[in-house]
């Protein structure tokens, strides 16, 4: 078990202690004062933390977003964090997400797709955390590819959707499936189901293997 | 520069730093094999003062880069035509809605009152009697509503067969254009199994159904096409079926390739047409045997 990192805290909203951060608020979610509620149910990354995750999400870190939509969660992630790319392909969603982004000079929206890293490599510096949500078909695929932008002692942070990769095959044999992909590049540190906020989802905490 | 693969540059190289054009356009169409830590790079370079200054200068870029991708995407075609159907349904929504209240209203005011749209046409050319100017005035928004709504039809049947050829040719551009919209844009929609295609426009009735509250939906819009409407209520399922999965290939192939395919639309008329011939014969050979079998 993990302590929040710098920049996370547990406020009270209206009676209910929650996860929180400092910034302008982004999706209509309850304040307290600078800090607001990060909704933990809506965000995979902050139900990571939120069970203590060892996340390698910290005040300086540079981080690189893959499935940004409408940029819900990677504004948290801008508010505690350092340099923040979100990379998202659907023009609908990144419109919402230039809004949050326009708040915070950290957070870098890239309309761009995740299964071509060479499309945005020209602009992404190495990062110390890689986090991905894209729920897509080939998501282990989508994480090997993107493994170039990690330092040596970074962090994966991956969701994987097991309806996105195959509609009918038990969950756990798409999660087994994705994992073993996963491995061909990456040691997995953690495993953990998110039910019942996200069921069909695991997160996957994962450090890049040295070429 | 010689010796630096252009694979392996910053965004930023090249470039100055006040183009904000460039800079857009490096960002948007720029490629590098692999990252390099660019915040050093761009300060070395002497592009930035520092990393703050650096990530000042990203933030615009990006921002830009962005802004002018998701204008580009809401200006295109397809999505002008899912506001142009959503906007004449609007217009002829509201129209039939506020004919009812000047029906209403005129009816305490004029002898020769009516109905509907038409009737607020009419009053629309009087001159009125002092009472009846607000009213008259109201029948004006009706048949400028009105007016408005058939200029954007006219629109939508130019430009649906622009961006969906054969779509328009099968569905006629205004079911077209409803089923780019309920799709959510063309690319989307060719995307969909032709089940889905099916039901488009159906959303509630299939929710009711998954609930278990209800049967399962046989058509959405494509009700309003010709080929189910004018088929044997029996036979509608099945006619649904087989114009949603021409529609289907139609949209996929207006996504694809944009040729037009006018095999399709025979393809269409003969399934259809075998449809109902087997109701035909059925109702031929039931009259046949009742009457004593003078068939043929
Ligand atoms: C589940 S949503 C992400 C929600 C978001 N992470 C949050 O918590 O606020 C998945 C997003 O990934 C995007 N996506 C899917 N495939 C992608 C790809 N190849 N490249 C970039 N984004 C992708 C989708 O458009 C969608 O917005």
């Amino acid at each position: 078990m993990s302590d929040l990192p710098a920049g996370v805290e547990r406020h009270t909203f209206d009676g209910e202690e929650r996860l929180a951060t400092r910034g302008p608020p982004a999706y209509g979610e309850p304040t307290d004062g600078e800090w607001r509620a990060w909704d933990t149910g809506r965000s995979k990354v902050g139900a990571m933390l939120d069970r203590g995750l060892d996340t390698g999400l910290a005040a300086d870190a540079t981080v690189l977003y893959l499935g940004a939509a409408a940029g819900t969660t990677v504004s948290h992630v801008a508010d505690m964090a350092g340099p923040t790319y979100a990379v998202e392909f659907a023009p609908r969603p990144a419109r919402d997400l230039l809004d949050v982004a326009a708040e915070r000079p950290n957070l870098f929206p890239l309309l761009k797709d995740a299964r071509e890293p060479g499309t945005y490599a020209h602009a992404v510096e190495p990062v110390d955390v890689l986090v991905q949500d894209v729920a897509t078909r080939g998501q282990a695929d989508v994480a090997l590819r993107n493994r170039r932008f990690l330092r040596d002692d970074g962090r994966l942070l991956l969701s994987v959707k097991a309806r996105s990769e195959d509609v009918v095959a038990p969950p756990d044999e798409v999660f087994d499936r994705a994992l073993a992909t996963l491995r061909e590049g990456y040691e997995v540190l953690a495993t953990e189901r998110l039910a019942p906020t996200h069921d069909d989802h695991l997160a996957v905490v994962a450090a890049p293997l040295s070429e | 520069m010689d010796g630096i693969d252009s694979s392996d540059r910053g965004w930023f190289e090249g470039i100055d730093r006040d183009d904000d054009e460039a800079a857009t356009q490096a960002i948007r169409d720029g490629t590098a094999d692999a990252t390099a830590d660019w915040p050093a790079r761009a300060v070395e370079s002497g592009f930035a003062a520092d990393e703050g200054d650096y990530y000042d200068i990203l933030h615009d870029a990006t921002m830009a880069a962005t802004r002018a991708a998701v204008q580009e995407y809401e200006r295109s075609d397809d999505r002008q035509l899912q506001h142009s159907i959503r906007a004449m349904d609007d217009c002829e929504r509201v129209a039939n809605e506020l004919a009812e209240r000047v029906a209403e209203w005129a009816g305490t005011l004029v002898d020769d009152g009516g109905t509907g749209v038409g009737f607020c046409r009419d009053l629309a050319d009087r001159d009125p009697a002092p009472a009846e100017r607000r009213v008259v005035e109201l029948a004006r928004r009706v048949r400028d509503l009105d007016d408005e709504a058939a200029e954007l039809r006219a629109g939508i049947e130019r430009t649906a067969p622009e961006v969906a050829p054969n779509l328009s040719a099968l569905a006629g551009p205004v079911l077209a254009a409803r089923l780019v919209a309920l799709a959510g844009g063309l690319e989307t929609l060719a995307r969909k199994p032709s089940g889905t295609v099916q039901v488009l426009g159906a959303e509630e009735a299939l929710f009711a159904h998954l609930r278990g509250r209800a049967p399962s939906p046989k058509h959405g819009v494509i009700y309003t096409h010709e080929a189910v409407r004018n088929t044997h209520p029996d036979d509608r399922g099945s006619a649904a079926r087989a114009l949603a999965g021409k529609l289907s290939i139609a949209a996929r192939a207006d996504h694809y390739t944009g040729e037009r395919r006018p095999e399709l639309d025979e393809q269409l008329r003969e399934r259809i047409a075998t449809i109902r011939a087997r109701r035909d014969d059925e109702a031929a050979e039931g009259a046949g045997s009742g009457a004593g079998g003078d068939g043929a």
